[in-house]
């Protein structure tokens, strides 16, 4: 085994076990905190397959500004502690993780009957440099609709999160 | 010489099922949003080795469109989140069952 081999192996073990714990926990807060480490290493994972302005751009959108803005909704809102009794959580948790193994072990073997999985990879860097260039010679085009749906998304945040200042709204509601 | 792009591919299907379940199993909004985000970093890590495989930058140009779309998918689906908070009080995804007959 190489030495990046052994870098690969060390970060994929973090990332799945922080990725386990994240989507265990009970609270959210510990949930997001642990995800975060799981990107961050998950950027590292990035620049060791030669994706470095990928690397960078993962830990400032994921790890930063969507982490960040769970934080905040996680503060804002109001958060029931328990998710039921112990019999309701196996009774929920059995069968995703009974059908998610089974699609899983297919794929796995599916990946691993296929003969050029085994091909070991080789470094190579793409530097931001070329990947900007290569990005907006060939991908002009979807840079600009992508620009559009996070222009959209913004306008729908905007939307959905205004405050209802007129009180005759209020009257429909029934609160549970 | 890094390692064989199978076992690439197979923390990534490892870590997009890891959302899967997160995504299904869980009953809080909050919990169910952290699952589609671990599901879309999986496949960005998947484009990222195919994109070393195949010594194409295309892989990394779609990593690239993931996360534009994952950023505006999280601030449309936080928002809903703390409007359904506002108006019915609970984020938990079993509360929501005012059309039951």
């Amino acid at each position: 085994m190489t030495f990046y081999g052994v870098i690969f192996y060390l970060l994929a073990i973090v990332v799945l076990v922080s990725t386990l714990l994240a989507i265990t926990r009970r609270q959210v807060v510990h949930a997001v905190v642990y995800l975060i480490l799981s990107f961050v290493t998950t950027a590292l994972l990035f620049y060791l397959l030669g994706a470095p302005f990928l690397a960078v751009l993962e830990v400032m959108i994921y790890a930063g500004a969507i982490m960040v803005l769970f934080l905040f909704v996680v503060m804002t809102v109001r958060l029931e502690p328990q998710e039921g009794t112990k019999g309701e959580t196996l009774r929920q948790w059995l069968p995703a993780i009974v059908l998610s193994f089974i699609s899983f072990s297919v794929g796995g073997i599916l990946i691993f009957e296929t003969p050029t999985s085994r091909l070991v990879l080789n470094t190579a860097v793409a530097t931001p440099m070329a990947f900007g260039h290569y990005l907006f010679k060939s991908y002009w085009f979807p840079v600009e609709i992508v620009s559009f749906l996070l222009l959209i998304g913004l306008v729908g945040a905007l939307y959905l999160g205004r405050q209802e200042s007129k009180p005759s709204r209020e009257k429909g509601e029934n609160p549970s | 010489m890094i390692v064989p792009y199978g076992n690439v591919l197979l923390l990534a299907v490892t870590l997009f099922f890891v959302g899967a379940v997160c995504a299904v199993a869980r009953r809080n909004l909050l919990m169910i949003l952290i699952g589609v985000e671990v599901m879309l970093n999986a496949a960005g890590l998947a484009l990222v080795g195919a994109s070393l495989k195949w010594q194409s930058l295309d892989g990394q140009v779609f990593v690239l469109f993931i996360f534009a779309v994952a950023a505006s998918e999280v601030a449309v689906g936080l928002a809903l989140i703390v409007y359904l908070q506002r108006r019915t009080g609970s984020v938990n995804a079993d509360h929501y069952h005012r059309m039951k007959g």
